[in-house]
């Protein structure tokens, strides 16, 4: 794959077409169907909090590589209103918006690494990542 | 993208053929609830086989589809949901609590086959 992919994300087809390239790049980089749908599910709904949240943003998807194996990474970065309370958003059922509140507690559930970086009124960077498991 | 909806008996059948936007599943949600009264359905399908993810968005537009047409007196099955797609749903932390579900189209038929026989046993 090129070094990284991005996407702008500001209406909702933008979030499908995210996640379709993120489950093409899953699957390029040898990532069972399973975690194709893993990451294109996380990748949805980090997505889908930028248009809720920040109204614009953008996913960027990279593989990363070392010497015994190779992940993908997804970067969410948008310069909307930030989390104020960034471990009371990685709670399960907490929402600002009226949604579901799963989009981030859900998303680190079903990647390997999850990092958020918030400060209110500097905008949110989700980071994550899935391992491709050996075999 | 629009979802074709098929009317057959009472029945109305919706088969969704490909990855939806939030647009595309709203208007499928208003359609069916709107054509539930127009062509005096009882039962709605929902076939989610094309869907290769189904997050917080789609799980709550289906299951608010399914709540809504009850209130119109006709029960929804979604059918279809594949093993990866079930498996990342858990994950979320998503459910379809109160929606019934079944395998495929002709379970989803049985299903709403048997659950209208009981409703006219009740009634």
């Amino acid at each position: 794959m090129a070094d990284e992919i991005r996407w702008e994300i500001a209406v909702d087809l933008d979030v499908v077409q995210a996640r379709q390239s993120a489950r093409e790049q899953a699957a390029l980089a040898g990532f069972s169907a399973g975690d194709q749908t893993v990451i294109a599910a996380a990748v949805s709904e980090i997505a889908r909090n930028i248009l809720m949240y920040a109204r614009r943003g953008t996913v960027t998807l990279r593989i990363d590589e070392n010497a015994d194996r190779r992940g993908l990474v997804v970067i969410a970065r948008d310069d909307g209103p930030g989390i104020a309370d960034v471990p009371r958003a990685m709670q399960d059922g907490f929402s600002t918006s009226g949604g579901l509140g799963v989009g981030l507690p859900g998303s680190r559930r079903l990647m390997d690494e999850f990092e958020v970086v918030s400060q209110p009124g500097r905008g949110t960077t989700v980071t994550m990542k899935k391992w491709k498991r050996n075999g | 993208m629009e979802v074709p909806i098929l009317k057959q008996g009472f029945y109305l059948i919706a088969s969704i053929q490909s990855a939806l936007t939030d647009e595309d599943l709203s208007q499928l949600r208003e359609a069916l609830v709107e054509r539930v009264g127009r062509l005096r359905a009882r039962g709605v399908i929902v076939d989610v086989t094309a869907l290769d993810v189904m997050d917080s968005f789609a799980v709550r537009t289906l299951r608010d589809l399914a709540h809504m047409t009850r209130l119109r007196g006709a029960e929804t099955v979604i059918v279809g949901i594949q093993p990866e797609v079930a498996f990342a749903m858990v994950q979320l932390g998503l459910t379809l609590k109160g929606v019934a579900t079944a395998l495929d189209l002709e379970e989803g038929l049985a299903f709403l086959d048997l659950s209208g026989r009981e409703r006219n046993r009740r009634g």
